[in-house]
């Protein structure tokens, strides 16, 4: 399968601190792929490697054949931040407004983008209420769907499920799966195992390492694990 | 164009933000109010107690600007330690002998000029009268006329300094500045919609106080508008500039306002609010580093001595110098979140 992402041999670390180490990754178009690791495991670091907002230490992130930071690669990527990153006193609107024009939509462009996006993701009703009296669920859900205004082809979630309830987070994976559909290329991370299970590709991360990676299936297959967190411990006590 | 979208959406969100937007606007002018009850009074008439002075004397000094009482030494003495006399007027063989209160400078030279007309009035000679003519200004002109303009300066300078860098920096906090680094946006696209933004607002603000100043609170005021509004304008611009680019190095809001005594207050100091002449030289250079010298120079000579563009034409560079320096830096300094 051809790689729209490739990750080449990145180490990094801030000050003295190391926190990615020879991190190799490559990932397929239209494939979801699961960065899952616990907290401080440097997800959010490689990430933003691949986004092109950190420039890493030694080794690259080659986007689209392109090596980053490339601000023109940025334009074929929509990036959710683990914070919602929405701007307190606007509307939902108005923000989602804003960020297709960063983007450099035209008005009819984004007045219909706009509509599509809140259509699929069912934020139409309280969309023009101001964000700060939005719900933790609500202000996700349009901090995503600010992600997809430019109909991205690589979707970057950083944590994008956080603090969402149960029906919220399936109509959203199910939002996902048919962005893959459509030929999407997403990234997620995840500290939620089971959440693990629906990506097509997994990389486990501890420590900044790579620990493992492979489909779900195969890496809980290896190892006769029954879980995905049986699968982490296993080759986390291996790494140690 | 995408410099426009963040211009549009400074200006929404302070159209949100009510508290800030007053902040800007009524803040400025409710304290330039303040200072104006404080500053434009009439010249002080001092409390003056008289002990055995001769009639045709007395009769002089109640024709000046002073509330002379008549007391005996005791009573005089009592009421000169209990400050409800400026000063005690006593005389001998030898002349006039004053006892001053002491406390208060502006009181001191206030009795000392009612005691110098006395003298010439009463003197039989005839003085050779002094003809003063004013080169700027006129014998009205109080010290609000003359921090006035300084002042308008500085409060455009403060407030604009505040909210621009706490804008910014909650940019930051809010994790929107990372956002929009993680699109094509460019670092100069981000500072100059900033700046754009927040421009059009402080032309407002501009008017809206200088406006004030000039004609409700009567401040003296010869030369152009409009001139006024360019240099409170360009002093916007490097309050904000320099407010954005200080934003980087605070962590937090509370980090933000410990700027204000590094940067705001001594800039009170040493921009010609107080007289400097009498300063070590070195040390009055230290007012040369800072925007509100040049700004409040330019303002009075604006709105004292009456100039024309060229009068403070090197002011509007070096006002303009220093916002493009803070402008170049805040763009080095994004670089910090993204390299690109």
């Amino acid at each position: 399968m051809e790689a729209v992402i490739k990750v080449n041999d990145i180490s990094h670390s801030f000050g003295k601190e190391t926190v990615l180490k020879d991190i190799q990754l490559s990932v397929g178009k239209g494939e979801v792929f699961g960065l899952l690791g616990p907290s401080g495991s440097g997800k959010t670091t490689l990430v933003k490697i691949i986004v092109g907002i950190l420039k890493p230490i030694s080794g690259n992130a080659v986007v689209l054949e392109k090596t980053m930071p490339s601000l023109k690669q940025m334009k074929h990527i929509g990036f959710m931040a683990q914070s919602d990153a929405l701007y307190s006193e606007l509307s939902g609107r108005e923000n989602l407004d804003f960020f297709a024009s960063v983007y450099g939509l035209s008005k009819a462009e984004r007045q219909q983008r706009i509509r599509e996006v809140l259509e699929v993701l069912g934020l139409s009703d309280d969309i023009d209420k101001p964000v700060d009296k939005f719900s933790g669920g609500m202000k996700r859900r349009v901090s995503l769907a600010a992600a997809l205004l430019h109909k991205p082809e690589i979707l970057i979630l950083d944590e994008p499920t956080v603090g969402i309830d149960p029906v919220l987070r399936k109509s959203i994976w199910e939002e996902l799966n048919a962005l893959k559909d459509e030929g999407t290329t997403i990234i997620l991370t995840t500290h939620v195992m089971d959440e693990a299970e629906k990506c097509d590709q997994l990389a486990l991360l501890r420590n900044g390492h790579v620990i493992a990676q492979g489909t779900p299936h195969s890496l809980k297959k290896d190892i006769n694990a029954a879980t995905i967190e049986e699968a982490f411990l296993h080759y986390g006590g291996v790494g140690q | 164009m995408k410099v426009m979208a963040i211009i549009k959406r400074i200006l929404h969100q302070f159209r949100r933000d009510k508290r800030s937007m007053a902040l800007m606007i009524v803040a400025p002018l409710f304290i330039l109010t303040l200072m104006w009850l404080v500053l434009d009074g009439d010249s002080y008439s001092p409390d003056i107690a008289v002990v055995d002075i001769p009639e045709p004397i007395i009769e002089i000094l109640e024709g000046q600007e002073a509330e002379i009482h008549v007391m005996a030494m005791e009573e005089a003495e009592k009421a000169l330690k209990d400050e409800e006399l400026d000063a005690m007027l006593t005389w001998d063989e030898a002349g006039f002998k004053v006892l001053l209160e002491g406390s208060d400078p502006n009181a001191n030279s206030a009795v000392q000029k009612v005691l110098q007309q006395t003298m010439k009035e009463s003197s039989d000679k005839p003085v050779p009268q002094t003809k003063v003519e004013f080169l700027h200004g006129s014998e009205n002109l109080n010290l609000f006329d003359n921090v006035g303009p300084v002042l308008i300066g500085f409060f455009v300078f403060f407030f604009v300094f505040i909210v621009g860098g706490v804008s910014f920096l909650r940019e930051r906090t809010q994790g929107t500045l990372e956002r929009l680094l993680a699109t094509p946006l460019k670092r100069w696209e981000i500072v100059t919609g900033y700046l754009g933004g927040f421009g059009v607002f402080t032309v407002i603000q501009s008017i809206i106080i200088a406006a004030f100043s000039i004609y409700v609170l009567n401040i003296y005021m010869t030369g152009e508008f409009w001139y006024v509004m360019l240099i409170t304008f360009l002093l916007a611009m490097a309050a904000l500039s320099l407010g954005t680019l200080l934003s980087a190095y605070a962590n937090n809001e509370f980090q933000m306002m410990q700027f204000i005594p590094l940067v705001i207050v001594p800039q009170v100091f040493f921009s010609g609010i107080f007289n400097l002449d009498t300063m070590q030289p070195w040390l009055r250079a230290i007012g040369k580093v800072m925007p509100l010298t040049y700004g409040g120079e330019a303002l009075r000579d604006i709105m004292i001595r009456g100039e024309g563009i060229h009068g403070f034409l090197d002011e509007v560079y070096i006002l303009i110098g220093f916002s493009v320096l803070f402008i170049l830096l805040n763009i080095l300094a994004l670089k910090r979140h993204r390299k690109l």
